[in-house]
C-alpha cells in the first residue's frame, strides 16, 4: 500500500484519453515484480497483492484500440501486461478483491455487475468508439456476456484462456482456436502451485511432529536425534502428497486424487519397510498413517487443479475421508499399544 | 493434448435442453474443457466426463438451455463448508489464505 501512494513502479507515464489522463503500464516485469510473484506463490501476503482497479493503457492506444479486462490480483495483472509488448490496448482492471480471474469468477466478484460497474466508472463509452470488450475466457463462469451487452451496449468477446495467446488472438481478428480455449495443466503449471500446498500442510507437519515427540517420552529420548529421524517418514509422506503427486499426476494410476496420493505413498512405505529393520508393529503403524497423510494432501490438491468438479470431489470425499480417518486413528491406537508393550 | 487429464466418471450435473438451444455457440466458446460443440446448429455434449462444473456455459447461455450445479472442485472448500455448516466455502476474506 505504501508503494501505491508514491505511484507503483510499473507505471511508465501517462497518456490522454477523452476522459482524462490514463497511466501507461510497463510491459516488462522487473525483479521486484518477479520477487512479488515468488512471495505470493509461498502464500506471503497473498490477499493483499493487489493493483488499483480502473483504466490503464498499454502502448499508445486510441479510440479504436481493443479493451482488455482483467482482475486486480497483481499476479494476474502482471501475467497480462508482460504479454502486451508492442500492443496498443486499453486495460480495464476490475475490483476482484485481489483474487485471480478464475477464482473471482467462481465467487462472482469477477461478475456481470462488476464489469458493468467499471465500464461506467471509467466512462468507457467515451474512451473508445467501438463497442467491444475482451474478457479472459476464464471469467465466463462469473459473467453473463448477454447481460453485459444488454446493460451497457458493449459486446463481450471471450479471449484466450492464457494471456500468452493474446497477441495471436488480436492478430487473428479476435479468433481463438480450441487449444487457446482449453485449460492446460502442464508440469510447470502443476509445480507452480505446489509451494502453497507445503505452506498449507504446516498443521499436519506440526501434529506429526508432536506425535513423534510425545511418543518419544516413554522411550526416554525426547531430545535426541532419534526423535528427528522418527519424524522423517512423516515429512516424507507430506513431501509425497504436496510434491510428488502433483508432479507425477498424469502418470499415477486411478482418477481419484485421494487414491493417487494413497497409492504413491503406500508403495514408498512398503519399500521403506522392507529395508528399515523396524519392529512389525512400527511398520504397520507407518503403513496405516503415512499413506493416509499423503492421501489427504492429494485430496486437498483438487482445489489447485483445473480438471476436478465439485460433484466429483464430494463423491471421492465420501469414501476417502472415513478411510483416511479410520487409518489414522487405528494407526495412532496401534502405536500407543506398541509403546505400552515396549516399556 | 486437449483434456489429457480426467476426473471421476459419470458424476457431473451438466444438462442440456436441446429444445431451448438456438445454436448461438456461446457455450462452445466459453467451455474451458472442450465439452460442448455445435453440431448442425445445436449444441451437444461431446465430452461429458471432462466437465468441471465451472458454470461458464449455463451463465452465458441467453436461452437457459444449459444447466449445471456449478461450484469449485476443491476438497478444502468442502471441508470448510462442512465445518461451518454451509455450502462449500471458498470465500476469501483476509482471514483465509486460499485461492
Amino acid at each position: 500500500m505504501k508503494e501505491q501512494k508514491k505511484g507503483p513502479a510499473w507505471i511508465n507515464g501517462w497518456t490522454s484519453a477523452k476522459t482524462g489522463f490514463v497511466p501507461i503500464i510497463n510491459t516488462n516485469l522487473t525483479f521486484q515484480d518477479k520477487l512479488g510473484s515468488f512471495r505470493v506463490r509461498w502464500g506471503i501476503d497473498r490477499m493483499r497483492y493487489k493493483v488499483d482497479p480502473g483504466l490503464y493503457a498499454a502502448g499508445k492506444p486510441d479510440t479504436d484500440s481493443p479493451v482488455l479486462v482483467t482482475a486486480n490480483y497483481k499476479l494476474s495483472f502482471d501475467t497480462l501486461r508482460k504479454n502486451l509488448h508492442h500492443i496498443n490496448a486499453w486495460v480495464l482492471v476490475l475490483d476482484t478483491k485481489g483474487v485471480n480471474v478464475w477464482c473471482a469468477a467462481g465467487k462472482g466478484t469477477f461478475g456481470t455487475e462488476e464489469v458493468v460497474r467499471q465500464i461506467r466508472a471509467v466512462n468507457l463509452f467515451f474512451v473508445v468508439r467501438h463497442r467491444t470488450i475482451i474478457l479472459p475466457q476464464l471469467a465466463a463462469p462469473g459473467v453473463a456476456a448477454h447481460e453485459v451487452t444488454h446493460m451497457t451496449g458493449f459486446k463481450v468477446v471471450y479471449g484466450p484462456v492464457r494471456a500468452a495467446d493474446l497477441p495471436l488472438f488480436l492478430e487473428n481478428g479476435l479468433k481463438a482456436d480450441r487449444a487457446m480455449r482449453t485449460v492446460s495443466f502442464s508440469l510447470s503449471e502443476r509445480l507452480a502451485v505446489t509451494p502453497i500446498e507445503f505452506v498449507n500442510a504446516w498443521k499436519i507437519a506440526l501434529a506429526a511432529f508432536l506425535f513423534v515427540f510425545l511418543s518419544s517420552y516413554p522411550l526416554g529420548d525426547m531430545f535426541s536425534w532419534s526423535t528427528f529421524f522418527r519424524f522423517l517418514p512423516y515429512a516424507g509422506a507430506i513431501f509425497i502428497g504436496c510434491f510428488f503427486v502433483p508432479a507425477l499426476l498424469p502418470w499415477i494410476p486411478g482418477r481419484s486424487l485421494a487414491f493417487k496420493g494413497w497409492l504413491v505413498c503406500i508403495v514408498a512405505v512398503i519399500i521403506y519397510c522392507l529395508f528399515n529393520g523396524n519392529k512389525e508393529m512400527e511398520n504397520i503403524v507407518y503403513l496405516l498413517i503415512l499413506p493416509a497423510i499423503s492421501s489427504f494432501l492429494a485430496l486437498n490438491y483438487t482445489g489447485a487443479t483445473p480438471y476436478t468438479s465439485l460433484s466429483g470431489v464430494k463423491k471421492e470425499m465420501k469414501f476417502a475421508m472415513p478411510f483416511i480417518g479410520f487409518a489414522t486413528v487405528s494407526g495412532i491406537v496401534l502405536h500407543i499399544i506398541g509403546l505400552w508393550r515396549s516399556i | 493434448m486437449i483434456n489429457a487429464m480426467r476426473y471421476l466418471k459419470n458424476v457431473v450435473t451438466l444438462e442440456l435442453d436441446e429444445s431451448k438451444c438456438k445454436g448461438c455457440g456461446r457455450c462452445e466458446e466459453v467451455c474451458p474443457r472442450a465439452v460442448l460443440r455445435l453440431n448442425n446448429g445445436k449444441a451437444s455434449i461431446i465430452d461429458r466426463d471432462a466437465c468441471i462444473e465451472c458454470g461458464a456455459c449455463s451463465r452465458n447461455c441467453p436461452f437457459e438451455a444449459m444447466t449445471v450445479s456449478a461450484g469449485v472442485g476443491c476438497a478444502y472448500a468442502v471441508i470448510r463448508g462442512t465445518l461451518k455448516g454451509t455450502a462449500p466455502d471458498c470465500s476469501c476474506s483476509d482471514k483465509y489464505d486460499c485461492c
